[in-house]
């Protein structure tokens, strides 16, 4: 066992993980930051993606040891600071970019990763980012549309409702 | 002007804050207080008699608690299966045994051999590993035919063959079928696959079982569609506890499509452990797992032939179809290829002789049972097929064709047993050529064609039969189960409302688009009604969420317990006011009396039901809380037309989705923005089934295609925006709303969309190709145009 410290959602938090032990389960099991959600064993999902050091990860595919001395933000820290949607969480409220809500926090955490990069991307480069991270139940239609109006752009042309 | 609230309102879903903020409480998220973990040794083999199982080395290995294996249960029940299908000759199905653990043999990749409870699931794992266990393997059965040749190495040594049933519906017309058929204009022969699939919710598999020793209390938290389902199979078929002494809790789910209906080994086994090692006892199934253990979806084989007179009238349609069970029948399986099936082979058309036979076959492979849409996509898939293949062989348009052959007088008893109550399908056609620009096609294809793409457009419609289902019928159909909905609906004296309702939402909104129903009809504000779904110790006995039922089953019962407490508060407001009764007036939620500017506030009458001083007690009792049971007098009939438009890369045969559109009639509607929402998820799986999604065996029973890495799920640039439409509107006649449900139809209708419009680039380019099977890769669309 080692101890692990990281900086997450701002604050410090540590706990003891194996050499094995992924940051997803470090963050699931052991710091009870369930947000994280873990819906694949060969990192194709994206259901797990976290920012560590502002960069998105798939939290499966990085050990917690790795990230010992790193900040980490989950989808439990993405709320604007009075505990309101931010912007990227509103637009999918908004556009029903979600339904069962299981793929949702590693979308919120690319979507906000691409507009980070990409302050006004192209629908082709929404879903072109987007090739990590799978969603069963929207289609994508209302994700794409979401993270669009969320980088400002009119969406008013893209389908009703 | 969009409704701000209420029922045809695009609510904003409440549940997102919670999801949106990693708020949400999916099974995983929930650790009990000195909690164990199981790990499943499953077999690498398909087919097999196990000769040993040493677990004397893993059993000292750090933190196990305890391993079992099959002789564990040998005093348990096996996994029950909840319809029985009765064959062409009157006799039941064969019923093989599906034991907890396997006992003796194992039947398929990924069956469960040992279960190891350890402290961590890492040491669970570990000694997972030091299990020896020898497996003398046996000649698996993959392919359906072969499995029903004679002498076929057998799935099950108990029974006579593989042939769980040979079905035929409607029997007594099989030959009057036989005979429309050998004396048309025209028959249209097509030969083709529904391709086995992966549900593959987002969220894998968790069972957490618990056990209270004081009182003797059993309670599983489980990834489940309908914990009510699970209780009642668990409890009185496996493990025998009473119901009252089992509660079996599915709080948010990530995603279900049918795979989560049905009750699983690993429930029964957390359930059991829990008990037996006096601690509550977790499993989380891998992905990996989730391929080899969750119930797999389609896999048919199928031959249809529709008859048309000189005309182009269709006379006739004859199908047969083998249709894979896998190792052991899952809970609902015989249902899906039959009654599921069978009795949407009419279509949308006015074919008067329909003849179905459907043999279902055991196999070395998981399980098979309902998957979005579950038989209807089948039935739809090869008729639309069918169809399309008929009006190019005859030289006539798809949608001229289809539409000479629509039905447009309802109720409509077709010759497959069911009644639509409704429909207008020349309407949803009209929306179709409007949404989809038909008219613009030409041009677009010559566009395509300016860049070296060929381009293609298919049209198609579906009908299906929702909100299942009337228990009388479905009783006589083969279901051990009554298919209602059961709503009890709480007043609190402050005038909240807690709905208590038997469905379950995983992913569909229910929280938000039920709460709109109630406070619709009592004239309130959509915050003050709270809906309670997933507990069995919470909700009234419900048979949960699936085959586009909840709103019209669960939403009904809920309806009809909200009529009961608008009743009684009325009796209650005219006491209050000295009124009749018969005067009393509910509107925006204040009750007055006809004619008058009496009224009294909706919170002064639960108040006065609760602190009853001035109130009848002589004639009803106080308090506001009312429960009703909902059994649907039919199926309701969703019905659709969708227009996809591909373009081929000639180079490569990849196909790509230019446009899709979707024209559906749902009857009334709840909540727009959500209905949208289940048609955008349904195309993408039914495209993805017809582009993408392959569950691919080898000759061994190896399962090819059990990772993200190997099937292929719709990303998203694998999909276009949809083009939705849901304006055409004819309401269900028998339920209080007028509702048929939206979950499966997106799924159902688009598979023959797509692949009528590759035939058709393909055609347009001059190529010979008829019908490519499913999934249309590019290997396959090359090999078809180059073949």
């Amino acid at each position: 066992m080692t101890q692990v410290t990281i900086t997450v959602n701002g604050s410090a938090a540590s706990g003891d993980a194996e050499g094995r032990t992924l940051l997803s389960s470090f963050l699931r099991d052991t710091l009870k930051l369930t947000g994280t959600h873990v819906g694949c064993d060969t990192s194709q999902c994206g259901a797990c993606v976290v920012h560590v050091d502002g960069v998105a990860v798939k939290s499966c595919t990085m050990l917690a040891v790795e990230a010992d001395g790193a900040e980490v933000t989950t989808i439990e820290g993405m709320a604007n600071a009075d505990g309101s949607l931010n912007t990227i969480q509103q637009a999918f409220q908004d556009h029903h970019g979600l339904q069962c809500g299981f793929c949702t926090p590693g979308m919120v955490m690319s979507a906000a990763s691409l507009l980070k990069e990409n302050p006004h991307p192209t629908e082709a480069e929404v879903r072109e980012y987007l090739e990590g991270n799978i969603c069963r139940c929207t289609g994508y239609h209302n994700i794409v549309k979401a993270i669009l109006a969320a980088s400002g752009q009119d969406v008013g042309a893209i389908a009703a409702e | 002007m969009p409704k701000d609230g209420g029922i045809g309102a695009s609510s904003k879903r409440r549940e997102d804050v919670r999801f949106l903020t990693g708020a949400g409480n999916y099974t995983d998220d929930i650790n009990i207080h000195g909690q164990a973990y199981v790990h499943f040794l499953r077999s690498d083999m398909a087919h097999g008699t196990i000769a040993s199982i040493d677990t004397t080395a893993a059993t000292a290995m750090p933190g196990v608690v305890r391993i079992f294996t099959g002789s564990d249960f040998e005093g348990v029940g096996g996994m029950p299966c909840g319809w029985q299908v009765t064959d062409r000759f009157g006799q039941p199905m064969q019923e093989p045994g599906h034991p907890i653990l396997a006992q003796g043999k194992v039947r398929h990749v990924g069956e469960p051999i040992a279960a190891v409870v350890a402290d961590s699931l890492e040491q669970a794992r570990d000694a997972a590993e030091a299990i020896e266990v020898s497996i003398d393997g046996l000649p698996a059965v993959v392919d359906m035919k072969a499995a029903l040749a004679d002498g076929a190495t057998k799935v099950h040594d108990d029974l006579n063959d593989n042939l769980c049933y040979d079905w035929g519906f409607v029997e007594e017309n099989k030959d009057a079928v036989a005979k429309a058929i050998d004396e048309a204009a025209h028959v249209t022969t097509l030969e083709l696959v529904n391709n086995r699939l992966v549900a593959n919710p987002m969220e894998p598999r968790v069972a957490v079982g618990d056990y209270a020793r004081g009182t003797d209390e059993s309670t599983l938290y489980t990834t489940s569609q309908n914990p009510h389902v699970i209780r009642l199979l668990m409890g009185a078929f496996v493990l025998g506890i009473p119901e009252h002494k089992l509660r079996v809790v599915a709080p948010d789910v990530g995603g279900g499509f049918g795979t989560k209906i049905f009750h699983y080994q690993e429930e029964a086994f957390c359930t059991f452990a829990a008990k037996a090692c006096n601690r509550p006892v977790k499993w989380t199934s891998t992905r990996s797992e989730a391929f080899i253990s969750d119930a797999h979806g389609r896999d048919h084989v199928t031959k249809i032939e529709l008859a048309l007179d000189a005309e182009n009238n269709f006379t006739a349609i004859r199908t047969e179809t083998h249709a894979n069970m896998g190792a052991y029948l899952s809970t609902f399986a015989p249902s899906v290829p039959t009654w599921l099936h069978g009795t949407l082979m009419a279509g949308n058309y006015k074919t008067p002789l329909v003849y179905v036979n459907v043999k279902a076959v055991f196999t070395n492979t998981v399980p098979v049972d309902a998957y979005r849409g579950a038989g209807r996509p089948e039935a739809t898939f090869q008729l639309e097929r069918v169809v399309d293949k008929a009006a190019r062989e005859l030289g006539v348009d798809p949608i001229a064709l289809r539409r000479q052959n629509f039905i447009t007088e309802f109720p409509y008893a077709t010759p497959v047993a069911v009644e639509y109550d409704t429909g207008d399908y020349h309407g949803t056609m009209d929306k179709l050529e409007e949404i989809a620009d038909l008219s613009g096609f030409a041009a677009r294809q010559a566009a395509s064609e300016a860049r070296g793409k060929l381009r293609g457009l298919g049209v198609n419609c579906y009908i299906e039969a929702c909100g299942i289902a009337p228990s009388n019928l479905v009783g006589q159909l083969g279901a051990r189960a009554g298919l209602y909905e059961s709503a009890t609906v709480r007043v609190n004296a402050t005038g909240g409302l807690v709905v208590m309702t038997g469905s379950h939402s995983h992913g569909q909104g229910h929280e938000t688009s039920f709460a709109q129903v109630v406070a619709e009809m009592i004239g309130i504000d959509e915050s003050m009604v709270e809906i309670v779904h997933g507990d069995t110790a919470n909700t009234p006995m419900g048979m949960g969420t699936y085959g586009s039922r909840s709103i019209a089953v669960g939403g009904s019962a809920m309806v009809r317990a909200t009529e009961k407490i608008i009743a009684k508060a009325k009796k209650i407001a005219a006491h209050l006011l000295e009124a009749a009764e018969g005067d009393i007036e509910l509107k925006d939620g204040a009750f007055s009396v006809a004619g008058t500017d009496k009224s009294v506030a909706w919170g002064d009458v639960t108040l006065a039901a609760y602190v009853p001083h001035n109130y009848p007690l002589e004639d009803i009792e106080p308090g506001l809380e009312e429960t009703a049971f909902y059994d649907p007098a039919n199926f309701t009939y969703p019905s659709g037309a969708y227009a996809c438009e591909v373009e081929v890369d000639p180079d490569t045969g990849k196909v790509s989705i230019e446009r899709f559109a979707a024209a559906d009639d749902f009857g009334n509607i709840i909540n727009p923005m959500i209905v949208t929402g289940q048609v955008h998820g349904g195309l993408a799986q039914g495209i993805g089934q017809a582009l993408l999604e392959n569950c691919a065996y080898d000759e061994e029973g190896q399962l090819l295609s059990a990772s993200y890495m190997d099937y292929a799920m719709p990303r998203a640039d694998d999909l276009p925006m949809f083009e939705v439409d849901h304006s055409s509107q004819t309401p269900c006649t028998h339920n209080p709303l007028g509702v048929k449900g939206c979950g499966e139809a997106g799924a159902i209708g688009s598979p023959p969309a797509v692949v009528n419009a590759v035939v058709d680039a393909l055609q347009s380019a001059g190529k010979d190709v008829t019908h490519i099977d499913m999934p249309l890769s590019p290997d396959r669309v090359w090999e078809a145009m180059n073949g």
